[in-house]
């Protein structure tokens, strides 16, 4: 302690009364800083040692990893299938829900008073509490053999057609790339509704009423006012759905058909990178566990990047938000 | 008054034409939604309390896994009962002290410094992570040594539920106001005891009624589950050694079946489920709404 001329005229901030922090604290906020750091601690052991038990899944396939065929008993493991559908059934399931999603979240902030807006929030909760088997059950014994005939007749309608047939066409199944996509919209609908709702709600008040003031329908209002304040915020609140719809495993496991193929027809079954693990780890062993568990690695590295530009854009946006 | 004559008001009246078709085309939308939205909820909760409905009794809840083959009417879900609580409540156990702490970190003393921002971003970041990748990830570090186990499972939820619990507890802590931490400081108490005894209990309705959530959220979980407890058919008390089985990967091994009595015990367990996720719902709601002081 070096001694200070004058009187100790107590300044900013304030001084504590003794020197010393006793044991306690300092040990409490010891064991708080450690419960902090097993976050990182937890996200680096998951790159380590699932990439250590899928390394020779790396090291002989080298670029192989990437390739079309998948058979287990010729010792092939080239994942370019599944990774193929994984980007489909994403596709397909942000086709369905961004629209919806960004719609529900419009309608809670913009249209109904408050006293509504709880009510339909529970509910919008309520699809985020069922559980992922629960909608896999439902979607392979209820949703799939209903919707089948559906495909049927679109099938057979714009058969020949030149894009819609390679699309729509035949062959078409209940269990498909199109069913596992729909289920996985629903899936995600909770999480892409509640942030784009929390992005919406940061638009001043004051821009609102300016748009009003000017004599603005409630939509001009919207796409003047609410849109290019929320815009980015909303592609983060899509980017981060997209992660959930790529990683969600045990609905699209049971509704996605199973067939490791690279087709273009949506209604044909097919599979992805999660369920393929879902459905193959039990049976796998050796070289076989090596690339299934490889294939979490790439899943753990697309949702990863994924979701840290996603949280990165939500952040950014909040912030010129609160700074505006 | 030649110019006041001239001077013709702005239609001030509701937008006309075009326009107001636009605006109603757009709010019919929105509500269409909201529509597409309840439409499949209403059709998978109805269909799961109708199938399972009848299924479910005490027998059921209580009775032995069977095989597939068997009828409906037989047997039942009891050691995926008992799996499904044990394993949850070591979860939970693990994830919410330790994402307490990790909140009051964030909170209380990382502040604005490079290190929590990293944290609070990584945490965040983390909830995003498929839950089948954390199943590879503990069969990887716990499987490959210890053998299958209930624990091991119970790791598995534990690591998806800690950043759900970080965040909600962060979010709570940082609605408690600070001239409470204040006042606490000025009669000399310490830091940790300014948050255990005036923060904690300020903000612990919030955090009370987050947990429940991140439990509703773990108990349904399959993924994780699938590679780290196996999925057996026995009751396996002992959730420390031997493979274990839960609600969630029952029905999955149940919905893939061809057999009617396999699919109906999947329902009646579905059903179960569900119940369970909305009763932690609810509760989460009766502490909100009792319990919170400080809200948003």
């Amino acid at each position: 302690m070096t001694q200070r001329a004058g009187p100790a005229v107590p300044t900013g901030s304030a001084r504590p009364l003794s020197e010393r922090r006793p044991l306690g604290d300092r040990a409490f906020q010891l064991i708080a800083l450690a419960s902090g750091l097993l976050v990182l601690v937890i996200l680096l052991l998951i790159a380590f040692s699932t990439t250590q038990q899928a390394s020779s899944w790396f090291t002989t396939e080298g670029w192989g990893i990437f390739g079309k065929t998948w058979n287990p008993a010729s010792n092939q493991f080239g994942a370019l299938a599944f990774i193929y559908g994984t980007a489909i059934t994403a596709a397909i399931a942000l086709v369905i829900a961004v629209p919806v999603s960004v719609g529900v979240a419009l309608l809670l902030t913009e249209v109904v008073p408050y006293r509504w807006a709880r009510p339909i929030v529970y509910v919008i909760d309520l699809l985020a509490v069922v559980p992922s088997v629960v909608w896999g059950l439902w979607g392979i014994l209820v949703f799939a053999p209903w919707i089948q005939t559906i495909y049927g007749s679109i099938g057979s309608a714009v058969q020949g057609v030149p894009v819609l047939g390679a699309l729509f066409g035949p062959p078409v199944s209940g269990a498909s790339f199109f069913t596992a996509g729909i289920i996985l919209a629903f899936m995600i609908t909770p999480i892409v509704t509640s942030l784009s709702r929390e992005v919406i709600a940061t638009v001043p008040a004051i821009e609102r009423e300016g748009a009003y003031a000017l004599g603005a329908t409630r939509l001009e209002m919207i796409r003047g006012a609410v849109w290019p304040h929320s815009k980015g915020g909303i592609v983060g609140a899509v980017l981060l759905g997209l992660g959930r719809a790529m990683g969600e495993t045990i609905a699209a496991a049971l509704v996605i058909g199973s067939s490791a193929t690279i087709t273009s027809h949506l209604f044909a079954p097919g599979y992805n990178m999660p369920a393929v693990i879902a459905n193959q780890f039990g049976e796998a062993s050796g070289e076989f566990r090596a690339a299934l568990i490889g294939l979490g690695v790439l899943l753990f590295a697309f949702t990863i990047i994924i979701n840290i530009i996603a949280r990165g854009i939500v952040e950014r946006s909040a912030r010129r938000q609160r700074g505006a | 008054m030649a110019v006041a004559a001239e001077y013709r008001m702005p239609d001030l009246r509701d937008p006309a034409g075009w326009r107001r078709t636009k605006n109603r085309i757009a709010t019919i939308l929105m509500v269409l939604a909201f529509v597409l939205v309840i439409i499949p909820l209403g059709f998978v909760l109805y269909t799961v309390i109708a199938k399972g409905v009848s299924v479910i009794s005490w027998s059921f809840l209580t009775g032995p896994i069977v095989p597939q083959v068997v009828p409906a009417d037989v047997g039942g879900i009891g050691p995926a009962v008992l799996g499904t609580l044990e394993i949850t409540g070591i979860a939970t156990l693990m994830a919410v002290p330790l994402g307490v702490l990790g909140a009051i970190y964030l909170n209380e003393y990382g502040g604005k410094g490079v290190l929590a921002r990293l944290i609070g971003f990584m945490s965040d970041v983390m909830t995003g992570v498929p839950s089948i990748v954390m199943g590879l990830f503990l069969f990887s570090i716990w499987v490959l040594h210890f053998g299958f186990s209930g624990f091991a499972g119970a790791l598995a939820l534990a690591c998806l539920m800690l950043p759900i619990v970080i965040r909600s507890t962060y979010e709570m802590l940082r609605l408690v106001p600070d001239p409470l931490r204040e006042a606490s400081y000025a009669v000399g108490a310490t830091k940790a005891r300014v948050t255990t005894t005036v923060v904690l209990p300020a903000a612990l309705g919030g955090i009370v009624s987050g947990a429940l959530l991140a439990i509703a959220r773990a108990a349904g979980e399959t993924a994780p589950l699938l590679f780290t407890i196996l999925t057996v058919t026995t009751a396996n008390p002992n959730i420390f050694s031997g493979a274990n089985t839960a609600i969630p990967t029952q029905i999955f091994s149940n919905a893939a079946s061809p057999y009617v009595g396999a699919q109906s015990r999947a329902w009646g367990a579905a059903l179960t489920l569900i119940v369970i996720a909305f009763i932690l719902m609810i509760a989460a709601r009766i502490v909100t709404a009792r319990f919170t002081r400080y809200s948003r």
